[in-house]
């Protein structure tokens, strides 16, 4: 039995994308077939979505082995001499991906069943769902640069489409609007990222690997490298909610909570972190300053949201910003090189597991209490027991406690900062860990301990809802054993790596520190929430809780400096244009068509109704003249008959006669 | 056999006769026999060139002409009746009511 898979397990590389095609055609489906379909058509995405997580297993399976990467592609165009292929290249990384972008949609195409039972666009949503399951798919596998840049875009689309699903709602619609853009900030320097890549080989490639190996070899010039290393982090920026960007990313939680789950773990924001991984060689090889900046800008973005998460009320929008953080995290460990690269992608695989899971066990809150703020919420715990103990391992996860699976992969990152002797960013993870184990303890205090605070009558969700949220917990305590380096474990490590496989030995030391930092978060967050007030207690913060509660008025310099400014100028431009050019022309059209219309009416009324009046009147006034002949004595038509018969006579016999 | 040039010219002076006859007389009735003057004047045209050419599809159309004029005698005369049973009178410059 073993021996069969092993024979088959290479072969199933060359199908990964089929796994990427399955939810195209479960889209499609769905749209066609999806309203007469009974369930009304989520049977086709989670179909195809299961098919293409079992796929995936088979892919993992040939990197379990010990495989090599494979590579295959079909020509997609050709522009002069440049030719673009469509094709995949599957390595550690690519079936890792794989596993979480189909497992995550998977569980959320499951539970989206139940969430969105009755909802009026209940199949639009399935289609929307399994295409953006599909672009993350693609960029997963995408082998060059135009292939993945198609997933990328799709995905910015779908996420508006999916945050904007409830567009009713003015809020809805503006959220969905404000992340589209925001990514779009970010996505015009991605692009450009490429075309400094493609120009930089000399338009002969754009194949991931080749320009990869170009890289490394040194053949390209080191100013464009620089230049596309720091345009291809502005894309990451934008689509992995970083700091200066990252403000999309809370205002998308007017989605549909799937949808949230699905963007935070899965595919939108891991997409950015992934983009990284993918183009690796081009990071470490250029310029150093483009890792300084990413580490900059991680240590900012996770401190200053894991700050923010402190004060929501809304339970998504706290998710939210730690998810914010923990990309930080993601791209804190990629901007430490080769030594963080797996430290970092590791972090990706168990974050995408735990935030789905936190994010489901919301919806699934939100869902029996309606509300989404957690003033309203309290004492769930007894109600909705599975919820409240799935979402606990969630948030223990996310905190950092062992044996779980953000320890392992978030320990490693904080040990690997203070080993390759960034010790700021050391300093700054270690915080982090703290606050984020504070502000989850708070989540889990507020929504599940207590007294219900709120005015409904909460229940456990229906089975659709709780199945993935069980599997994703199963997921939540497993998935981090795959690089436990305390056991010697460094399965994730085989699998996803640059350069040289180097075990890091487990230090206790560091260990033990991250785990009292999460201690002491959770402390800290039992001392102040594990009573019910009424006040806010960090409202004691006095000007600073403003700062936070205004979220650094980041929102609010966007709107006055870049969104007014330019939507006012623009808009008074437009009026401009409007008035002046537009109803010149219009006008000028009017008074040219008034003026000619004029002229063609004097033209009617003098010469042409002159000329039929004048055939009338003066056929009238010769018959006028002429009736007189007609005087009734026949003698007289008889004289005038025979004087002109003499005249005819006349004038035949002239002319014949000459 | 009487040569065609004093025919010709017979017939011409009877033509014209009837020409007189149709614009100058008053009565209706003389009218009418001026027109049957004009006819067999006509005929007798028909007739001469007939003989002269030796052929004989001017007597047929002669006696065509003949019967035409018997025709037109006919409904002229009942035409000169009426009036007279109408207006009693047949003076044709007093039938002047067809005008203008």
């Amino acid at each position: 039995m073993v021996a069969a898979v092993v024979r088959v397990a290479p072969g199933l590389t060359r199908y990964a994308w089929v796994v990427a095609v399955l939810p195209v055609v479960s889209a499609v489906a769905t749209l066609f077939f999806g309203r007469r379909t009974p369930g009304r058509g989520w049977i086709y995405g989670v179909s195809s979505l299961s098919a293409g997580f079992l796929l995936a297993l088979g892919v993992l399976w040939h990197f379990v082995q010990g495989g090599a990467p494979t590579s295959a592609s079909v020509s997609w165009f050709q522009v002069g001499p440049f030719r673009t292929d469509l094709g995949q290249y599957v390595d550690g990384l690519t079936a890792v991906m794989l596993i979480i972008v189909t497992a995550v949609s998977l569980a959320v195409h499951v539970y989206s069943i139940g969430y969105m039972r009755g909802d009026s666009r209940f199949t639009w949503f399935y289609v929307v769902l399994s295409l953006f399951s599909a672009a993350m798919l693609n960029v997963v596998i995408a082998d060059n640069l135009f292939q993945l840049l198609v997933g990328w875009e799709v995905m910015g689309l779908c996420s508006y489409l999916l945050i904007g699903h409830w567009w009713e709602d003015k809020t809805n619609s503006n959220a969905a609007i404000k992340a589209f853009i925001t990514t779009r900030v970010g996505d015009v320097p991605f692009l450009f990222g490429i075309f400094a890549l493609v120009f930089a080989t000399g338009f002969t490639t754009s194949n991931i690997q080749h320009i990869g190996q170009m890289v490394a070899r040194g053949d390209l010039s080191g100013t464009l490298l620089l230049a596309a290393a720091l345009l291809l982090f502005g894309g990451a920026v934008g689509k992995s909610a970083q700091f200066p960007l990252y403000v999309w990313l809370p205002d998308a939680m007017a989605g549909p909570t799937p949808v949230s789950a699905l963007i935070h773990a899965a595919t939108m924001v891991a997409a950015g972190v992934y983009m990284i991984g993918r183009l690796f060689q081009v990071f470490i090889h250029a310029d150093h300053i483009v890792l300084t900046v990413m580490a900059v800008v991680a240590a900012i973005t996770m401190l200053a949201s894991a700050l923010l998460a402190m004060v929501q009320d809304d339970i998504k929008r706290v998710l939210a910003y730690s998810t914010i953080s923990q990309l930080a995290y993601m791209v804190a460990g990629l901007s430490m090189g080769g030594a963080g690269y797996t430290a970092g992608l590791f972090h990706l695989f168990t974050h995408a597991f735990f935030k789905a899971l936190l994010f489901l066990c919301a919806g699934s809150v939100i869902h029996a209490a309606h509300s989404n703020n957690m003033s309203e919420m309290g004492g769930l715990r007894r109600a909705m027991p599975i919820t409240f103990v799935t979402f606990a391992i969630g948030a223990a996860a996310l905190a950092g406690i062992p044996p779980l699976a953000g320890f392992w992969s978030k320990d490693e990152i904080i040990s690997t900062a203070f080993h390759q002797g960034h010790y700021a960013l050391w300093a700054v993870t270690l915080v982090t860990a703290v606050i984020t184990a504070f502000y989850m303890m708070r989540v889990v205090l507020l929504t599940f301990f207590g007294e219900y605070r709120g005015s409904g009558h909460p229940h456990e969700s229906p089975s659709s809802m709780t199945g993935p949220l069980v599997a994703l917990a199963g997921a939540s305590v497993m998935v981090g054993f795959l690089n436990a380096t305390a056991f010697n474990v460094h399965l994730f490590t085989e699998w996803v790596h640059v350069g040289a496989v180097e075990h890091e030995p487990f230090n206790y030391g560091f260990a033990a520190i991250s785990i009292v930092g999460a201690l002491l978060g959770l402390a800290a967050g039992y001392q102040l929430y594990g009573r019910w007030r009424e006040r806010e207690p960090l409202a004691a913060l006095g000007p600073a809780y403003g700062l936070l509660q205004r979220k650094y008025y980041l929102d609010d310099l966007y709107l006055k400096g870049i969104v007014l400014p330019i939507r006012d100028t623009a808009s008074a431009g437009v009026d401009w244009f409007n008035r002046s050019i537009l109803d010149g022309v219009v006008h000028g059209f009017a008074l040219t068509a008034r003026g000619l219309s004029a002229v063609v009416n004097l033209f009617d009324r003098t010469v042409v109704d002159g000329a039929v009046n004048g055939a009338g009147e003066a056929a009238g006034a010769v018959g006028g003249r002429l009736r007189y002949v007609q005087s009734g004595r026949v003698q007289f038509y008889a004289a005038i008959l025979l004087f002109f018969g003499i005249v005819g006579v006349v004038v035949v016999a002239v002319a014949v006669s000459r | 056999m009487i040569r065609l040039p004093l025919i010709l010219i017979f017939s011409a002076v009877l033509f014209s006769a009837g020409v007189y006859g149709v614009l100058a007389r008053r009565n209706a009735v003389l009218v009418l026999m001026s027109i049957e003057l004009m006819l067999n004047a006509v005929n007798l045209n028909l007739v001469g060139f007939s003989a002269s050419l030796r052929s004989l599809t001017g007597q047929v159309f002669a006696l065509f002409v003949i019967a035409v004029a018997a025709a037109e005698a006919g409904i002229g005369l009942a035409i000169v009746i009426l009036i007279f049973r109408n207006r009693e009178t047949i003076n044709v410059d007093e039938v002047n009511l067809l005008k203008w």
